[in-house]
């Protein structure tokens, strides 16, 4: 049976996932095993504890923290392909469990950013682009580096400052629902929607100046309509080839956001588990983001052809056959002679893995 | 200090006056003052995630703070006094020896669960903790060389030691040995920890979010509250809402907005405002060993004595104060002062730069004036401390001994990486505090044949401390570990700087808020003033 280009391409970036997570793993096991500190002796208290040393080395030994190192590896690795990642050290809830717990509340503060963020940072880079002052046009434009820059736990203090503290319209800890969900969605959303909009406003910029749309007003299409119809569609391209960035911020993000808004998920969760060093944890919170990582490469792959038909594998087997024809015979037509007009199109996945 | 506090709680309460004269629908403010009211629920933020909150387990404050409310234990301790009284049970008596203790325990006591509370429940609780080894961080040694417990009948308990064991009494007034029911025994240490646990005091848990929060409610038919408490029947309090606050500034803007009530971490720099705008600032010293400069003795630099004792001689205590927290103190014994057997050794602890330098010349080690910092055959006096704790008094004791010639040398670290430092054997000299209401925690962390923490052979002090464990007169006992205190200061063992206080602030409404003998809360006796 042959398979489909799509169903090849699934099954091949499947392969690269399980090399990814299997890096990730391994790389976080490494790290968390050479940084100094002992995890037993944090779990048992430190300087705090009266325990004797034997009854110490008893713990220890249950976790198997006095095997050697490469033991240790292979056991967490089997476990972990029985998609067993353990139990925490701390609290003894096995790691599936507490991720699991933690996800929801996470999920809705993504999404409840990301929404905004890309509504919000779209609508800038389009207000910029079309701008005719010049100084209003400068002034947009430079908005979203602002936005950048702004530290997140500094603009989350400042809004609980304000809306909470004085004002008292939302509560600072433990509110439940969405009332509780606006003060950290903005402050996760505000450098999210900068960074679309910084990505938005470049290719914009770029759009413009091509041939396609020198040759579009000529023909007299308006101004908007030429840029939400074509342009922006082209533009939309580099965004969804910066995905990965952004799931990369966006989970960045929810350990400072989660933190001082109280909220509980998995950035408040990941805090925690390093500076406890609760290893099993942390693997598993690691594995668990390569997994997120995957995915989202997986998607966008998948997508892009939706959004550019030149990515389809159908087509680009088909522009591969037409292009051995055409080196035998005439130059053919067609999918080929188009992209002379269309803007060079950017691969996403090599950008996506840097 | 005390005038100060009496100062702002006028204060409080007159801004509450003024505050609530504004609005009429508001009940009478001066019930403040008055009979403590039934209802409402105390909010509750901590600093940092209690993690666990099994007290028979861990050690950290924030947890215990939680299973204190949960269980009771067999006897409790006077704070003011360090006198040790009825609780669970009603009587007691201590063998000549001090190897056997026997309970009368009251009657009629249930868990949460309602099956009774008995002598049985106390033989399974502390066979359970021995089971626990190493996981009972300070319980394992509290019990240490238990023979037996014997239940002659349902209402007494026979507690036998191998060696004589005076601490144990204390040890009994303390949620660390305090009991849960038969079916919280047979959960796993992780399912405790996670806050499946039963116990016969004033609140039950109802949950048990670790990083996050802890929610606790009123169990209604509790009638045995200790011989120390105010008032009778169930706590007046309907629950308890605890809360993971990580950022300072949020617990501070929370408490002022009203959104909680009781903030258990101040900054420094915030306790002024605080008391100012009518929120009591409370804080009591952790009984136990203070803060301490701990050397290794097996170590070069600190097995010399002079050494050791020029470093407590260079220190000025005094001048400590300016850089901690005003509810905090220098220390003034290897003791805090809110240990039962504390005795006042200042004497021992005087800023003496003359006597330091005397002390160094005498070892050899001779200032080099274009550094500083004294030598001897090339090498200069250079000690090196790692530590994780917020402690920022010590880069005053590094400028001051520096000021001696001594180079301290400062290396904070993350808990992790301290705690291999620790185990590394590599660290010359230790820094810690460790809390107890029992002065026996001198025994646990000096007493050569234990932790041994200055690594040295034993000597006169081992004497001194066997004795502490046979003694039960509590004078006697006082004179026993002053002796000993004495000693490890004079010999340079122990470096005592500091005194540990938690500070809590909270709303002016909040009555009835304690510190029990080991500044840890009960909640029992608290209660919410104009409760709606």
């Amino acid at each position: 049976m042959r398979l489909t280009p799509t169903a090849a391409l699934v099954l091949r970036r499947l392969g690269h996932g399980a090399v990814v997570l299997w890096a990730a793993f391994t790389l976080a096991f490494l790290v968390l095993y050479v940084l100094p500190g002992d995890p037993v002796a944090i779990l048992l208290g430190g300087d705090q504890s009266t325990a004797a040393p034997e009854e110490i080395a008893a713990v220890r030994a249950e976790y198997n923290l006095d095997r050697p190192l490469l033991v240790q590896y292979l056991l967490a690795l089997t476990a972990a392909l029985r998609f067993d990642l353990g139990s925490s050290f701390a609290t003894g809830q096995p790691v599936v469990e507490a991720i699991g717990a933690a996800l929801p509340s996470t999920v809705a503060l993504a999404v409840a950013a990301l929404v905004p963020a890309v509504v919000g940072g779209t609508a800038l880079a389009v207000l910029a682009v079309n701008a005719r002052r010049p100084a209003l046009r400068a002034l947009l434009s430079g908005l979203p580096g602002l936005g950048v820059a702004l530290p997140t736990f500094w603009v989350g203090l400042m809004l609980l400052q304000v809306f909470s503290f004085r004002l008292g319209w939302v509560p600072a800890l433990g509110a439940e629902g969405l009332l509780g969900l606006v003060l950290p969605a903005a402050t996760l959303a505000l450098p999210l929607g900068a960074m679309v909009a910084q990505v938005l406003l470049r290719a914009l910029d770029r759009a413009w100046r091509e041939q396609y749309v020198t040759t579009f007003r000529a023909a007299g299409m308006g101004r908007p309509r030429l840029l939400l119809s074509h342009a922006l569609r082209v533009a939309s391209l580099s965004l969804l080839s910066v995905a990965g960035v952004i799931t990369g911020n966006l989970l960045g993000g929810t350990v400072i956001v989660e933190t001082v808004f109280t909220r509980s998920g998995l950035g408040r969760l990941a805090e925690s588990a390093v500076s406890s060093q609760d290893i099993p944890l942390v693997l598993g919170i690691v594995v668990f983001s390569a997994v997120v990582f995957v995915l989202v490469n997986l998607a966008t792959d998948l997508l892009y052809p939706l959004a550019d038909p030149r990515t389809r594998p159908a087509v680009r087997a088909a522009v591969r056959r037409a292009a051995e024809a055409s080196a035998e015979a005439l130059p053919a037509a067609g999918a080929e002679a188009n992209q002379t007009h269309s803007p060079t199109p950017t691969r996403p996945t090599e950008e996506v893995r840097a | 200090m005390h005038t100060r506090s009496a100062l702002s709680l006028t204060a409080a309460a007159l801004s509450a006056v003024l505050l609530l004269s504004a609005c009429g629908s508001q009940p009478d403010p001066t019930a403040a003052a008055g009979e403590p009211v039934s209802g409402g629920t105390l909010r509750i933020a901590y600093d940092t995630d209690p993690q666990c909150v099994d007290g028979q387990q861990v050690g950290q404050n924030t947890a215990l703070n939680v299973t204190r409310q949960v269980t009771d234990s067999l006897t409790d301790q006077d704070p003011e006094t360090g006198e040790i009284v009825p609780w669970l049970a009603e009587s007691w008596e201590v063998s000549e020896d001090s190897r056997e203790f026997t309970f009368h325990l009251r009657e009629g006591v249930t868990f949460q669960d309602g099956t009774p509370f008995t002598s049985a429940s106390v033989a399974e609780n502390f066979a359970a903790i021995q089971d626990l080894g190493a996981r009972a961080t300070q319980g394992s040694s509290y019990l240490a060389g238990l023979r037996s417990v014997e239940t002659p009948d349902e209402h007494t308990a026979v507690v036998a030691f191998e060696e004589p064991n005076a601490q144990f009494l204390q040890a009994t007034s303390t949620m660390i040995l305090g009991f849960y029911s038969s079916q919280t025994l047979e959960k796993t240490p992780e399912e405790r920890c996670g806050g499946e646990i039963v116990g016969t005091g004033p609140f039950t848990l109802e949950s048990f979010t670790p990083a996050e929060s802890a929610s606790l409610v009123r169990y209604d038919d509790y009638a045995w509250p200790s011989s120390l408490a105010r008032h009778e029947g169930p706590a007046h309090l309907d629950g308890i809402e605890i809360t993971v606050v990580p950022e300072a500034t949020v617990r501070n803007g929370s408490l002022s907005s009203g959104q909680i009530d009781v903030d258990t971490a101040v900054l420094p720099q915030d306790e002024e405002t605080l008391e100012a705008s009518g929120f009591p600032v409370l804080s009591r010293p952790n009984p136990g060993m203070t803060y301490n400069l701990l050397p290794k003795e097996s170590k070069p630099i600190a097995e010399e004595p002079e050494v050791r004792r020029a470093i407590s001689k260079a220190i000025n205590r005094e001048e400590l104060a300016a850089v901690i927290s005003s509810h905090q103190s220098p220390a003034t014994s290897v003791l805090s002062q809110s240990t039962p057997q504390y005795t006042d050794l200042s004497a021992h602890l005087a800023f003496d730069p003359e006597g330091a330098a005397a002390l160094l010349d005498e070892a050899g080690w001779e200032l080099n004036a274009e550094t500083g910092i004294r030598e001897r055959d090339g090498e200069p006096l250079s000690i090196e401390l790692s530590y994780w704790q917020t402690v920022p008094f010590l880069e005053l004791v590094q400028q001051q001994l520096r000021a001696a010639g001594i180079d301290l040398q400062l290396d904070r670290a993350t808990l992790a990486e301290h705690t291999a430092a620790q185990e590394s054997g590599d660290l010359t000299f230790d820094f810690y505090n460790l809390t107890r209401s029992d002065a026996d925690i001198i025994r646990t962390v000096f007493d050569a044949r234990a932790r041994n923490v200055n690594e040295r052979e034993p000597s006169e002090i081992e004497d001194i401390l066997t004795e502490t464990t046979v003694t039960t007169d509590p004078a006697a006992r006082t004179a026993l570990f002053e002796q000993a205190a004495v000693k490890l200061i004079e010999e340079g063992h122990a470096i005592p700087l500091v005194e540990l206080s938690g500070v809590w602030a909270t709303s002016p409404e909040v009555q009835g808020l304690h510190f029990e003998a080991s500044s840890r809360v009960q909640l029992y006796d608290t209660w919410l003033a104009g409760e709606r």
